[in-house]
């Protein structure tokens, strides 16, 4: 594998962000949702100096995290939908490139775009070492889970483009895995925690694999599920291309 | 140079191609000709590594489509049938684009894209948007696209198709120029494309290769006939009687086309016969509405060609 190969389909994703609105419009949304989910947790009647709040959100579950559900799948909804449906999956197939490079650039260039999203909001902490004195480590740890999981939901995201080659259609599946990813723990409260696969499909749920992180606590089966996880799905995004030479 | 061994490829149950074999010299224009759904473009998928094939291989400069793929791929210069273009990019970015994923260094990029600019005429449009060139620009940033790397073969699938007349007459001289220095092949469904630009043709029907040969002798083929229009006023069985006793014609057809009595009539190329006919018409009295020739249909064609290659096996 070249490194080479996939930096030329990273830059040219990268400059396809900004070269259409999508970028800036999923940047806005993203920093309107989150600033507000921090405004209303240091202002509340019990206002702490964390970024809990702006992580899990302090009105239902309207954080930093749950954006990632709903943003990733819009970051890499045309990926690689689009690239079918104008016919040019076809240059990048028959190009000397093999199909990982082209699959881990469009990676990267979804992550480097929704990392830059989240050094957005790094004046938040900025914010809470002027008017308080918050605890650095939950800050780190925080940061570190949304890039975990930002890199998982684009993984995912990106599996699903590559199914289709309608964008919405990539963006609605996407979004509905992403979902039932974040959500699958509260299925483990059915028939009072004892269905036989509580336990895994709890395991399963992305909001457990954070929860700690945002608290400051680094666990290595929460690193691990990130990384197998993303990993998991680019090898299956890998194989959905390889597939589309046999149609 | 390209050298095809048995490809055959399967969707399901259904032979795409099979056993299509073939060679192309260094600077060879080949043509593949055929209906719709004949196999010609997955043949160029096939060789291009776009789709792998279900047996048999091919060799392209020297490397094998499988298991050189990557070296093979390199040397391959594509114009896929649909355009494949970026529309948000502009020609210039769109161009260093397809260089850097050709693994071209970036002041060779450069340099290319002035040479490739040049020869496929983009020079107005080289810093406009992709999306708002006609069908026929967007055509020759294909072209442009598919020889920036200097490939030694180059693969086009109908490269004329869907743009004005003016436009075909240029891409096809632009192809033209390309042989010689690459070994190109292009698919078409238009006969007169494959004798003007291709030294050899390949003629694929059904997923098989039905004749091979130079475009030469092809075009002696299909030129012992040439057919001649007319509308004559009169009585239909006289005429066609007159008609026929001319010497050179070979077949009378009539049909009643709309009140008008139509003759069609084929006819050796050598003479043409145009005045004989027009003179006995006048001489008998017979109103002469309109003469012409006609070139046979494509379908005419395909049927003869395919035809007499099957009766010579």
């Amino acid at each position: 594998m070249s490194f080479k190969s996939v930096q030329v389909i990273w830059m040219k994703e990268l400059k396809a962000y900004f070269n259409s609105p999508i970028a800036y419009i999923i940047t806005s949304l993203f920093l309107a949702l989150s600033g507000l989910s921090f405004a209303l947790s240091i202002t509340g009647r019990f206002p702490e100096a964390s970024m809990r709040g702006f992580l899990f959100g302090p009105i239902g579950p309207i954080g930093a995290f749950f954006l990632i559900v709903l943003i990733a799948p819009l970051l890499t909804m045309r990926l690689f939908a689009e690239e079918q449906k104008l016919g040019t999956l076809e240059l990048l197939l028959t190009a000397p490139l093999r199909d990982i490079e082209i699959v881990l650039g469009k990676f990267f260039a979804a992550l480097s775009l929704l990392t830059a999203m989240f050094c957005l909001t790094l004046y938040f902490p900025l914010l809470l070492y002027w008017f308080g004195d918050p605890d650095l480590l939950p800050i780190l740890t925080g940061y570190l889970g949304l890039f975990l999981m930002g890199a998982m939901g684009i993984s995912v995201g990106l599996f699903s483009s590559s199914l289709t080659s309608n964008q919405i259609v990539s963006a609605v599946v996407a979004t509905a895995t992403l979902l039932l990813l974040w959500l699958s723990n509260v299925t483990s409260t059915l028939g009072d925690g004892e269905l036989p696969w509580a336990s895994l499909v709890r395991f399963l749920a992305m909001s457990e694999h954070v929860r700690d992180m945002a608290y400051g606590v680094i666990d290595s089966r929460d690193i691990v599920y990130f990384i197998s996880l993303t990993a998991f799905f680019l090898f299956l995004t890998v194989r959905a291309v390889e597939t589309r030479r046999w149609k | 140079m390209i050298e095809a061994k048995n490809l055959t490829k399967f969707y399901g149950d259904y032979p795409a191609i099979e056993n299509v074999s073939f060679t192309a010299e260094d600077g060879e224009v080949i043509g593949f000709l055929g209906p719709n759904g004949a196999g010609k473009t997955t043949t160029m998928r096939i060789l291009t590594g776009f789709t792998p094939a279900t047996s048999g291989t091919a060799v392209i400069a020297g490397y094998d489509i499988q298991s050189n793929s990557l070296e093979a791929r390199g040397s391959i210069g594509y114009l896929p049938e649909t355009v494949p273009l970026y529309t948000d990019m502009t020609v210039r970015e769109y161009l260093k684009f397809m260089g850097s994923l050709k693994k071209m260094d970036g002041k060779k990029i450069q340099s290319r894209i002035g040479d490739v600019v040049d020869l496929c005429r983009l020079e107005e449009y080289a810093d406009s948007m992709i999306g708002k060139l006609s069908k026929g620009y967007r055509q020759r940033v294909g072209i442009a696209q598919a020889i920036l790397h200097e490939p030694p073969v180059l693969v086009l699938d109908e490269p004329t198709i869907g743009i004005d007349p003016r436009q075909v007459v240029e891409t096809r001289q632009i192809i033209k120029s390309l042989g010689g220095d690459h070994t190109v092949i292009l698919s078409t469904h238009i006969l007169p494309e494959v004798s003007m630009i291709c030294d050899r043709v390949l003629i694929i029907d059904q997923g098989q290769i039905v004749a091979m040969d130079k475009t030469e002798n092809l075009s002696s083929k299909l030129g012992d006939v040439t057919q001649i229009i007319m509308n004559v006023q009169g009585p239909a069985t006289e005429i066609t009687r007159v008609i026929e006793q001319v010497s050179g014609v070979k077949n009378v057809s009539f049909t009643d086309a709309g009140g008008h009595n139509q003759f069609i009539i084929e006819c050796d190329p050598a003479e043409d016969l145009r005045t004989e006919l027009t003179r006995l018409t006048v001489e008998h009295g017979w109103g002469l509405e309109e003469i012409r020739t006609g070139g046979l249909s494509l379908e005419d064609i395909f049927l003869r060609l395919t035809t007499s290659e099957e009766t010579e096996k």
